[in-house]
């Protein structure tokens, strides 16, 4: 808003008696959600942009110090909807954090399978959008078809497609099935082959070429400056990944590379999404070649047991089982005094939880960073003197979802 | 029979017409029903998907029941409109693609009761440009639909629209120079003889065939020219306060100036009924049967061309304001001109 004020007093005033207000969505079909643009226009030409957000706020960040840790798990299913998965990974690992949990090395893998798959899913939505706000409607539905397979495989981890709720503090909800493994492995065999068919009809396209390079160039002390994560801050050049600085459930052990731009247009970001994509499918071979077998849930030691429900055969057999069940069943979990903050590469960028508790059964304070609303502060910035037809290169470039962006 | 045409042959050609007239707009009002359906068929093929399958087989009960749907659907007229423009732009895109229908030649000639008739509706001598003054009334009904509704994005659909099809009516008509240049008359009819017996002008003048279809994607406001309704940026541009058949109206007119402007390529550029290796005379040869083929060739390369239209719509991206501009005034009107000179030196009498 700010940003529109000032500009109001930069216009000229001839030009200004000309300029048109324009009001883009929350009912926009291009604005993805529920993002609401005020655009100033003069002619084609936008002279100043003020978003409005917060259409989709359900107070996520309120409910999270009202419910119990393990409580909010499926609330982060509606962070960034496009990857529940990952952020159910990201709340866990920032609850392992604050309660000194550690997870097995299995859980670990599925985990980073988790994330992995998400980030597939969500470049795919992303790509697809991008591409079908720019006309080429054709990219929109071969992205879901490789979505398609991708929330089969989701469907066999954790038996929802879309609400997962799949995590558990100490490790993941149950191990994965039997015929997920060659179901898994065909998917990564055949996905580069289809992100080479998105490749031929965009890549060297002269129209889309024109569309995207050159426009909504970001530099990269502006990337900076706006906090921008993920393949919005590597578009502009900056080596980046949350992953490689700081490694977490053991990507260092894989290998891949993360993609950085040259030029931090919106054709760089669709260059770095698609090599992303591509990295992400090595990742996925990597995991399915090196999987260890092992327990999914930590329950060794003291802190676990507070933690983690303890195995069914057990409560039946153990008396001390059955009290911990009872204790974390009814009662649920004692979070020790302190305050974490964890972020994780999600698709979007980086979504960091911090937690600050004062022991107990909930969160003193939960904040959510979500990638999409840092991402979203720069539109305000770059718009004026672009087009209407590139604000929708520049909104599917940025690739931000309203449910994390409001929470 | 005979005698009585050759005492009346008056009464002969106001029968033929008449035939002619309700054949030829059903020919075109029923493909244009159809071509959503096609659009959305191609496009479910091309895009791993199955298409409308729920109306009658293979959902070809699907037009009939939109149809329905558009006509017993409320007509609301937003109070903030100008009514009367309002009302009139949808019928101003419709009739004249419907008109320009009146010149093209779908066959040759058919012999009837010792009578000939030409197969198009009225065999203009100046039936380009017949064809140009009809084609170009078009805009009106977009620029007005912006225009009378009032409001912002049907205002930017409309303005977007008047300076595209202004601009690409001027390629338009360029590049057809060099096709009566070649044949040296304006008759429809006789393009199509002289190519049947000679070389199509696809072949002769590439570039003209070339600008000629670019521009006939950007006349008929289609992928990726389709800025002046993109309904990513405009949410439907020109119709976005329009509903029920005033709606269908637009619709309808869209597709209509496709199959139009698919019979004038396949008229101007692609030898009309011509199927190769055949003459005027082996066409004549075969008397009537010749002018059932030439029809079916011709159709054929009008639904190719229209196959065509909906390939390119899924397959790239929308141009942009700027772009447009740019490769209309820059790139296409110079090569259109280039053109020109090309069929001049081609036609030279040696």
């Amino acid at each position: 808003m700010s940003r529109a004020r000032t500009l109001d007093v930069e216009v000229a005033e001839d030009r200004r008696s000309e300029s048109m207000m324009i009001n883009m969505g929350p009912q926009h079909p291009s604005t993805h959600g529920v993002l609401r643009l005020v655009l100033e226009l003069d002619g084609e030409e936008v002279i100043s942009c003020a978003p409005v957000i917060g259409y989709l706020h359900r107070a996520k960040e309120k409910v999270g110090e009202t419910f119990s840790w393990h409580k909010f798990i499926p609330y982060t299913d509606r962070l960034d909807y496009l990857a529940p998965l990952s952020n159910n990974v990201a709340y866990a690992l920032a609850c392992e954090k604050l309660m000194a949990v550690d997870c097995p090395p299995r859980a670990q893998a599925i985990r980073v399978i988790c994330h992995e798959l998400s980030r597939i899913s969500a470049h795919l939505l992303g790509l697809g959008a991008y591409a079908m706000d720019l006309g080429a409607m054709t990219i929109f539905l071969w992205t879901f078809r490789e979505r398609e397979q991708i929330y089969s495989l989701i469907e066999r981890i954790c038996g929802a497609r879309f609400t997962t709720s799949y995590t558990r503090i100490g490790g993941v909800e149950r191990d994965l099935p039997e015929d997920f493994w060659p179901k898994c492995q065909a998917f990564v065999n055949e996905f580069p082959g289809r992100v080479d068919e998105y490749e031929a009809l965009l890549s060297r396209n002269k129209i889309w070429v024109k569309r995207t390079q050159g426009i909504g160039v970001i530099t990269k002390e502006q990337a900076l400056q706006f906090g921008l994560t993920g393949p919005n801050l590597r578009g502009s050049g900056i080596e980046y990944d949350v992953r490689k600085a700081n490694p977490y459930l053991g990507y260092e052990n894989y290998e891949f590379e993360v993609p950085i731009g040259t030029e931090g247009d919106c054709y760089d970001r669709y260059l770095c999404r698609l090599f992303e994509m591509r990295e992400s499918a090595k990742i996925l071979q990597q995991v399915i070649d090196t999987i260890p077998d092992g327990p999914i849930l930590n329950r060794d030691g003291d802190e676990a047991l507070k933690t983690v429900l303890p195995e069914k055969e057990k409560v039946l057999t153990n008396m001390e089982a059955l009290i911990h069940q009872f204790m974390v069943g009814t009662e649920s979990i004692h979070a020790p005094v302190g305050e974490v903050y964890f972020g994780c590469e999600n698709p979007k960028g980086e979504l960091g939880f911090y937690l600050r508790s004062k022991g107990g059964l909930e969160a003193d304070r939960l904040r959510i960073r979500g990638p999409s609303f840092a991402n979203l502060q720069i539109l305000e910035e770059l718009t004026p003197g672009h087009s209407i037809a590139d604000i929708m290169a520049l909104l599917g470039s940025i690739d931000f979802v309203m449910g994390e962006c409001d929470r | 029979m005979n005698e009585f045409f050759a005492e009346y042959p008056l009464v002969f050609t106001m029968a033929t017409t008449l035939a002619k007239i309700v054949l030829f707009t059903h020919i075109g009002l029923i493909l244009a029903a159809y071509m959503p359906w096609v659009e959305r068929k191609v496009s479910a093929w091309m895009q791993d998907r199955v298409g409308p399958n729920r109306v009658g087989y293979a959902g070809l009960g699907q037009p009939i029941a939109d149809a329905l749907k558009f006509i017993f659907k409320e007509d609301p007229v937003p109070g903030h409109v100008d009514k009367v423009l309002f009302t009139l732009a949808p019928a101003l895109t419709v009739i004249p693609a419907i008109l320009v229908l009146a010149v093209v030649p779908f066959a040759p000639a058919v012999s009837l009761f010792g009578q000939t008739a030409q197969m198009a509706i009225a065999d203009l001598s100046v039936g380009i440009l017949f064809v140009f003054a009809f084609s170009s009334l078009a805009v009106y009904g977009i620029t007005l639909a912006g225009w009378a509704s009032n409001s912002k994005y049907p205002l930017i659909g409309g303005v977007r629209s008047a300076a595209q099809m202004v601009s690409y009516e001027l390629c338009l008509g360029l590049s057809v120079v060099g096709v009566f240049m070649a044949a040296q008359t304006l008759r429809l009819t006789d393009i199509v003889e002289l190519q049947v017996d000679g070389y199509w002008n696809m072949f002769t003048q590439p570039i003209g065939f070339l600008v000629f279809v670019i521009a006939a994607f950007a006349e008929t406001n289609r992928l990726p020219f389709d800025l002046p309704e993109a309904e990513t940026e405009l949410v439907a541009g020109y119709h976005t306060e329009y509903g029920s058949m005033k709606f269908a109206m637009f619709f309808a007119g869209e597709y209509m100036a496709m199959f139009v402007f698919s019979c004038l390529v396949a008229v101007l550029f692609m030898g009309g009924w011509d199927v190769p290796f055949m003459s005027n005379e082996s066409f004549a040869a075969l008397g009537n049967w010749g002018a059932a083929l030439g029809f079916v060739a011709f159709l054929t390369k009008v639904l190719l061309f229209l196959f065509f239209y909906v390939w390119v719509r899924f397959t790239i991206p929308r141009f942009k304001f700027d772009q447009l501009m740019h490769l209309g005034w820059k790139v296409l009107i110079p090569l259109s001109l280039l053109n020109i000179l090309w069929a001049g030196l081609w036609n030279m009498p040696s």
